[in-house]
């Protein structure tokens, strides 16, 4: 899989967010299956991660947080590692040592993922500041949610980063919920676009359930950020369609609103779009479906098949 | 040989660092307003003010360290670190092993502790066991100019995360600095004194009360060995361990509280790997379990004082029984 999709076509972008839905729909039936371990799925997200990372280049970086399946699938993750990371196998992205919430991919440029929320922001400047000091032209892709951006570190983060003129492009998706709780109880508007202004940072929200749309802004928001070397923030407004974590509960969540968001499903509505165009017909959308599916199966046979990681190092790796 | 305050002992580390090495910069509180010379020497860009803000601080070494650069965060005083421990403890320690080794954070972060200025408990607290406690840090504490330089030095050349602590009350107290390079290997006890009865161990300023209740001890007769441990992780079991093996009983010294601190992890494993040379309870001298105090009179008591070190270990000799 390519690391970078260069100028992705429409198709390219749906293809994408497919085989996301395949990796987190494969997730929910391993729990279905009976014990696996516990996951924050992305599902209803994928248009806000595929339509920014492919923005991206091949020399910038990510730093994302535990709902990081998308941004790395999209940035060409291979599933099987992925999954054999969830699964605790010794051929996981991080040996087994991270499991689902911290994978990074050092190779892919996924330089760091903490899962404290709002950690990704606390490293991210100086990930840009290695950029700006060691040269090269990379920016420093930063993805992190409404919760996220209720914590101190945020504003930290985005002042000193605007001090500092560090090329970061902080993506913040707002999928409405924050753990367990609606962000309406704990923001008194609406959108987190409004807060880069107090530190003089540009700032835009884009439908984040609209991959064409979400793509556009994330290239004219990372082009600013290349040319001007400085911040800026991109708000996806999108929705969380499953609960926190796996196994599912959204007793909590209202049902009204729950289909609402559904009805805007991001990829419902590209396979809508491009069987209006006559760009794909239904027999094309299906066999893109089985497609994702199938590598998706494939990756799930290759990390059952992983062994575990050897315990006589469990007590290895801490340091240099 | 020069005589230098620690202060500048450390000044002097900084600077050799970053003349040898090019990713090494410096950044925190002040740090450009204060170290005029370093800002002279090497440019704005390797020596930053930063914001009031210490889990940034933390988080920005942590990152850059990860990516290429070797920083150095200065925070001031050990109690602002309680602002930066997502940044130091669960990004810095532990993302070289969760990322299966992806990564390295080759980072020294800077902090005063310690009795000497009256600041208080929100300035001084003894932090030292926390860091300890967290895996993937090394934790630093000099007692003197030269192990400051030495280690200071070796604490920028490490790859892993540092945290480098100085005892606020030697900060400016004068004493000599081999010429040249001087690096101090992390993970080294020193051996200030030699002696044969007791081993007083100890690290940072109370390790000077050692070595006056080791001249108090001598008057009596009794021949203290004082030990420095200089780095607390990783801890030197070997230096530890020969030096009770010869004297058979040991005094642990420091400023910080007991509970669970470097003295209770020092006892352990006297007990666990040394039991049969001990001829006495490993004693423990502590500061009390409660806030530092300002006043200088509660502040002086606060930190165990030669004479009560002495005494202790004048018990171990002359009747061990009722220790």
């Amino acid at each position: 899989m390519n690391r970078t999709l260069a100028n992705p076509s429409p198709a390219d972008l749906l293809a994408r967010m497919m085989l996301i839905r395949a990796y987190e729909e494969k997730i929910v039936a391993f729990h279905a299956a009976g014990p696996f371990p516990s996951v924050c799925t992305s599902v209803g997200q994928e248009a806000s991660a595929v339509g920014a990372v492919t923005a991206l280049r091949s020399e910038d970086q990510i730093l994302t947080n535990h709902r990081s399946a998308g941004h790395l699938l999209a940035r060409g993750a291979d599933p099987g590692r992925m999954l054999a990371e969830v699964m605790g196998r010794q051929d996981g992205y991080c040996k087994g040592r991270s499991g689902t919430l911290h994978i990074s991919v050092k190779e892919l440029g996924v330089v760091l993922t903490s899962t404290i929320v709002g950690g990704e922001l606390s490293l991210a400047p100086g990930v840009a500041l290695s950029r700006t000091m060691l040269g090269g032209s990379g920016i420093v892709a930063c993805f992190f949610g409404d919760g996220a951006a209720c914590e101190g570190i945020f504003h930290e983060s985005l002042n000193l980063a605007a001090v500092w003129n560090l090329p970061i492009l902080y993506i913040v998706e707002n999928n409405q919920w924050q753990a367990f709780v609606h962000r309406k109880e704990t923001m008194v508007g609406d959108h987190i676009a409004p807060w880069a202004a107090s530190y003089g940072i540009a700032s835009r929200t884009v439908d984040g359930n609209d991959v064409e749309a979400m793509h556009r802004a994330a290239l004219e928001a990372a082009a600013f950020v290349r040319e001007n070397r400085k911040p800026f923030l991109l708000e996806a407004w999108t929705y969380r369609q499953r609960g926190h974590m796996e196994p599912n509960d959204q007793s909590y969540v209202d049902p009204a609103e729950l289909e609402s968001w559904k009805g805007k499903d991001p990829i419902d509505r590209q396979v809508a779009r491009l069987l209006a165009s006559g760009a794909l017909t239904e027999a094309e959308v299906e066999a893109m479906r089985a497609e994702a599916r199938a590598t998706i199966e494939a990756a799930a046979a290759f990390a059952a098949a992983s062994p575990f990681p050897d315990v006589a190092e469990v007590g290895e790796g801490a340091y240099a | 040989m020069s005589t230098i305050t620690l202060h500048d002992a450390l000044g002097q580390a900084l600077a050799e660092e970053m003349r040898r090495d090019p990713r090494v910069l410096m950044f925190g509180e002040g740090v450009a307003t204060k170290r005029t010379d370093l800002l002279e020497e090497f440019g704005a860009p390797r020596v930053r003010n930063t914001p009031l803000a210490e889990g940034i601080i933390a988080g920005t070494a942590a990152g850059a360290a990860a990516t290429g650069l070797r920083p150095v965060a200065d925070l001031l005083f050990a109690p602002f670190l309680c602002f930066a421990m997502d940044e130091i403890v669960n990004s810095a320690g532990k993302l070289r092993y969760m990322s299966g080794g992806q990564f390295e954070f080759p980072l020294v972060v800077m902090a005063m502790t310690g009795a000497g200025w009256t600041v208080g408990a929100q300035h001084n607290h003894n932090l030292e066991a926390w860091f300890v406690h967290a895996p993937g840090l090394k934790v630093v504490m000099p007692s003197t100019p030269a192990d400051a330089k030495g280690l200071l030095k070796a604490a920028i050349r490490d790859d892993n995360p540092v945290i480098f602590l100085s005892d606020i009350g030697l900060l400016f107290v004068p004493g000599e600095v081999p010429d040249g390079e001087v690096v101090v290997p992390l993970g080294k006890a020193d051996i200030k004194r030699a002696g044969t009865d007791v081993t007083l161990i100890s690290y940072a300023k109370t390790v000077h009360h050692c070595l006056e209740a080791a001249t108090a001890l001598e008057a009596q007769g009794i021949s203290a060995e004082v030990v420095d441990l200089r780095t607390l992780k990783p801890l030197d079991e070997a230096t530890l361990l020969a030096s009770v093996a010869k004297t058979g009983r040991a005094v642990v010294v420091h400023e910080a509280g007991g509970p669970c601190g470097v003295g209770a992890e020092v006892a352990a494993i006297l007990a666990e790997k040394a039991f049969a040379s001990l001829k006495a309870p490993v004693l423990r001298l502590t500061g009390p379990d409660v806030p530092a105090p300002s006043s200088y009179v509660l502040e002086q008591a606060f930190v165990p004082q030669a004479p009560a070190i002495a005494a202790a270990a004048a018990k171990l000799l002359n009747s061990p029984a009722l220790v």
